[in-house]
């Protein structure tokens, strides 16, 4: 049985695997890390997007093995050890950017990666257009949308707090 | 998915001996196989990953050429400097497909040894006049190595290398998607340079194929005009739920006609 090496959220794991044993698989069944979530299975939702190595990524789409010597990041990996939240968890909370959260560790995960990749930030419809790989069955998109436009200008430190909504 | 050995050669040689075995397959980003295998559609005894092979990858300018290695991821290709310099087409081409995620772990090797007719690179290798480089030493030109819909000139076990490009004057692509799938309904990439000018199909027909009436055309005069009043023969492209083989004849004009605005 091969066996797998990683970090995930900084601390190194050793496990035991199929050659089948899809990431998510290895992240939610053997580490408990069930903030990684399945909706498809099959590319097409990003329910299950964590960071491989700093790059966002399907984890139903990769095999453990494959993510062998790397360094995984997931949902449960982004806040600060005191519990304060990551700018963009605290800009999907403050901007209501999500329903029923299915979709919501996922979008997380590739919004964060969508604007480290945008320095110079992003326009609505660059947010929009990078969140192609991330469906919403609820929210309709638009609160996400504002979320991440508000979460950047924090990630780049132009701005010190983030912006409230208006309600 | 059924299980299966797994090995991860770190040399070409390596690899190739071990994909002597019927029994086992490839797998570079995994994008499409890892799907594949979930729906049981395959039942390898190995994979055999090409990822830490150093000789699939690198992208590189040599001479009037670029070269991208097998193993060169689409997110790669989408923001290097030098595919940028050489052939923006492509790069472009590569910022378009999948998503953010697929293009992060998706390779060009695998892609284009995969031939599905729905794929994007097909045509740029066709309307680019590529070289397709073997792991059996062999140079196949892009017009003998796709040969329909999943199939190419590569041998059981034998690997693609690299990819090599005559770099062009100009080139431009444009596609139509299914709205729902994202996969192509319909593309075409256009070029004009050390190859004359090509102008190749994909997601249209079972496989990627050249329009030569295009192709003279646009040889004659360059202009987006110059193709818009081509038709397209429906005989032999796809019809399916998504749109008849007709749709798809008008698309290829339409997508013609948007390639070369596109490369300008
Ligand atoms: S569960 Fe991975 S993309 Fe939907
Ligand atoms: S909040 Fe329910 S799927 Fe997005």
């Amino acid at each position: 049985m091969p066996s797998v090496s990683l970090t995930v959220n900084g601390a190194p794991h050793t496990v035991d695997v199929e050659g089948r044993t899809l990431l998510v698989e290895l992240l939610r069944e053997k580490l408990r890390l069930t903030g990684t979530h399945v909706g498809c299975d099959t590319s097409q939702c990003g329910a299950c997007v964590v960071h491989v190595d700093g790059e966002s990524v399907k984890s139903c789409t990769i095999l453990a093995v494959q993510a062998d010597g790397s360094s995984v990041t997931t949902i449960e990996g982004l806040a600060a050890p005191d519990g304060t939240l990551h700018p963009m968890q605290e800009a999907f909370r403050e901007y209501h950017a999500l329903q029923c959260g299915f979709c919501t560790p996922g979008m997380v995960m590739s919004a964060i990666d969508l604007v480290k990749k945008h320095p110079d930030g992003l326009s609505e419809h660059e947010i929009r257009e990078g969140l192609e790989g991330n469906l919403c069955r609820c929210t309709g998109y638009h609160n996400i949308v504002r979320a991440i436009a508000a979460a950047q200008e924090v990630m780049h430190g132009r701005s010190a707090a983030l912006a409230p909504a208006e309600v | 998915m059924y299980d299966f050995a797994y090995h991860k050669p770190s040399t070409l040689a390596e690899a190739v001996g071990i994909l002597a075995d019927p029994e086992a397959r490839p797998i570079s980003g995994g994008q499409t196989i890892l799907p594949a295998l979930k729906h049981r559609l395959d039942r390898p005894a190995a994979l055999v990953d090409l990822s830490g092979i150093a000789e699939l990858r690198g992208i590189r300018r040599e001479g009037d050429r670029l070269v991208i290695g097998a193993m060169s991821r689409h997110r790669e290709i989408q923001t290097s400097p030098v595919v940028g310099s050489a052939i923006p087409a492509l790069a472009r081409m590569a910022g378009m497909l999948g998503d953010t995620q697929v293009r992060n772990r998706g390779t060009m090797g695998g892609s284009l040894a995969n031939n599905d007719p729905a794929a994007d690179y097909p045509s740029a290798a066709l309307g680019l006049g590529a070289t397709l480089v073997t792991s059996g030493g062999r140079q196949i030109g892009a017009d003998e190595f796709f040969q329909g819909m999943f199939s190419t000139a590569l041998e059981p076990g034998e690997l693609l290398v690299s990819i090599e490009f005559p770099i062009p004057e100009k080139a431009g692509y444009a596609k139509m998607r299914n709205p729902a799938s994202r996969y192509v309904m319909t593309g075409v990439f256009v070029s004009r340079g050390p190859m004359g000018v090509r102008v190749a199909v994909n997601g249209a027909g079972p496989g990627v194929f050249r329009q030569p009436e295009m192709e003279a055309a646009l040889a004659a005069n360059w202009s987006p005009e110059t193709v818009a009043g081509i038709r397209q023969d429906p005989d032999g492209l796809n019809g399916d739920i998504h749109g008849s083989a007709e749709y798809r004849a008008h698309l290829v004009t339409v997508m013609a006609r948007r390639a070369v605005l596109d490369a300008g």
